[in-house]
């Protein structure tokens, strides 16, 4: 399994987690779990996904994910799970 | 599993705490490529360089865009150079010639600097080195990329003191040699103390002799973040300020740690050590100082400077020692005067002068870094200032090391500029008091006693 945490930060709107969830869905990516918080008016969601099953390489799709994120309005970022892991986890 | 706290403030950290890997620096051993011909010599140096780093660069960039970090610089460090051509350089001009493969190499896999241009002389000097240090201000002069470092003593050694006195000459003859840009080749010339084999910053890296064929150093940084986590804990005791700082500089090494096996890794090349010093940038927020004012300081330079400085060093390597399987380098906190914002301003202000400089770094590692004093100031009295800080080093144990730029044609309250990461510095104000019948003394300074343990 290579996990990769994807993170949205941006002003709430309607069909946020549905236009990733798609996206992620069509690249055959699975969501492993989604946490989401609202602080200050802001959408902030984390997400856990399996990338093994995915056509595409983590540029690419990190490139993809950035370009969804402008059309919506939120900053998407996706990175490799071990900088959390390392940080926060002995 | 990960939350989602944990993952913001990572990111956090990153986008407003100007957290970054500073540098990812490979180091190449060039004994392999000694030849008694100068042209042959030349062309072993360039191709080991740019086979060995041909992918160093687009790996950098893979890394920085999985993880979501950015990785500042990538960089090279090569054996000492006055050892690779000291068989075939027959005079100065021989070594400029080597400068210029370094540089071209440089240029052509994509890294902003290559250190290595090196003459370690602790003890005495042979006619390579010799030959090698004085045709650093030409090299220098001649090139963009090349870095050059001269080892002038050791705890071990003692302080070669001929050589201090050649440097200080040297140092005035690179920024006399590029005084139309601020004196800007002296950036690229630091001398030592201690220096160690496998520090991954510029200008002072370069590969010792005794590391492996090649290696992978890499230097994190993060002053912001560190300052950040400070402001949240003012007023508290020494106990949870102490606790914060390790804490935080804990969390940033980890970064330096992952990134490094990363690195070594994809490159097939062994990983060396995690460097843990907190490295300022010019950017706003990116400050040394700034945690020192932070800590409770008016300005960097004020009494209680020292103390402080001595408690967020320990507190980093205390951190960061846990957090990574082999630290090396120079490990602490850096506080060069022109890449660091709030140095700056502590000059400026006429809180910080030359000799509190001095003082601090007794208790943090490097030196006098990136000091502009005014281009009149005698080769003697930068030696002087040399002698000083070689002296700290040898008799602390410790690395200390000396980079100022006379600033030809400019004085106290002017300024130089340097751009970049480089930053400016206003010329500071040197002792005019004379040293030279000391410094012409010849020979070299004993090792102190407490360097006979064995």
């Amino acid at each position: 399994m290579k996990k990769t945490i994807i993170t949205v930060v941006g002003k709430d709107t309607v069909g946020i987690i549905a236009g990733v969830c798609s996206y992620l869905a069509d690249n055959g990516i699975n969501i492993l779990d989604i946490s989401q918080t609202i602080v200050q008016g802001y959408f902030n969601m984390m997400m856990v996904v399996d990338t093994s099953g995915a056509v595409k390489s983590h540029n690419e799709m990190t490139d993809e994910l950035k370009k969804l994120g402008e059309k919506i309005g939120v900053i998407i970022r996706c990175q490799r799970e071990e900088i959390f892991q390392s940080m926060h986890r002995i | 599993m990960l939350n989602i706290f944990e993952v913001s403030e990572t990111n956090k950290m990153i986008e407003k705490e100007n957290l970054d890997v500073r540098t990812i620096t490979l180091g190449i051993s060039l004994l392999d490529c000694i030849s008694a011909d100068l042209g042959n010599c030349n062309q072993n140096v360039y191709e080991k360089i740019t086979k060995a780093a041909e992918h160093l660069v687009a790996v950098g960039e893979e890394i920085e865009k999985e993880f979501g970090i950015p990785i500042v610089n990538k960089r090279i460090s090569v054996t000492p150079m006055a050892l690779v051509g000291a068989s075939a350089c027959r005079g100065a001009e021989d070594f400029v010639t080597l400068a210029h493969t370094m540089d071209r190499a440089a240029k052509a896999v994509g890294v902003n600097l290559i250190g290595g241009y090196s003459a370690l002389v602790s003890k005495g000097m042979t006619q390579a080195d010799e030959w090698l240090i004085h045709s650093i201000p030409q090299a220098l002069a001649e090139t963009e990329r090349v870095c050059s470092s001269v080892n002038l003593g050791s705890t071990k050694t003692g302080i070669n003191m001929d050589g201090v006195r050649l440097m200080g000459q040297i140092i005035k003859e690179t920024a006399e040699l590029t005084k139309e840009q601020d004196s800007a080749a002296c950036m690229k010339l630091v001398v030592f103390c201690n220096a160690p084999d496998d520090n991954p910053f510029m200008a002072g890296a370069f590969h010792g002799v005794t590391e492996s064929d090649m290696v992978i150093n890499v230097g994190v940084s993060g002053p912001g973040v560190v300052k950040t986590a400070l402001e949240k804990v003012r007023g508290e005791s020494f106990e949870v300020l102490c606790e914060t700082i390790k804490k935080t500089a804990f969390k940033v090494t980890r970064v330096g740690q992952l990134v490094a096996q990363e690195a070594s890794r994809m490159l097939d090349i062994p990983f060396g050590i995690v460097d843990l010093s907190l490295a300022p940038t010019p950017a706003v927020g990116d400050s040394v100082a700034d945690i020192l004012c932070e800590i409770g300081l008016e300005y960097a330079g004020a009494p209680g400077t020292t103390a402080a400085l001595a408690l967020l060093n320990d507190q980093v390597k205390k951190g960061g020692v846990m957090a990574s399987s082999y630290v090396g380098g120079l490990s602490g906190a850096f506080i060069p005067v022109s890449e660091d914002q709030g140095m700056i301003d502590a000059v400026t202000a006429g809180a910080l002068t030359l000799e509190k400089l001095e003082a601090m770094t007794c208790v943090c590692s490097v030196g006098l870094d990136m000091i502009a004093i005014p281009g009149k100031t005698p080769a003697s009295t930068i030696s002087g200032i040399i002698a000083d800080e070689m002296a700290i080093g040898m008799v602390n144990q410790k690395t200390t090391a000396v980079r100022v730029i006379p600033a030809i044609g400019k004085d106290v309250g002017e300024q130089v500029e340097f751009g970049g990461l480089f930053g400016y510095a206003p010329v500071m104000p040197v002792n005019g008091y004379s040293c030279e019948a000391f410094i012409n003394r010849k020979g070299r300074i004993p090792a102190p006693i407490h360097s006979f343990k064995n």
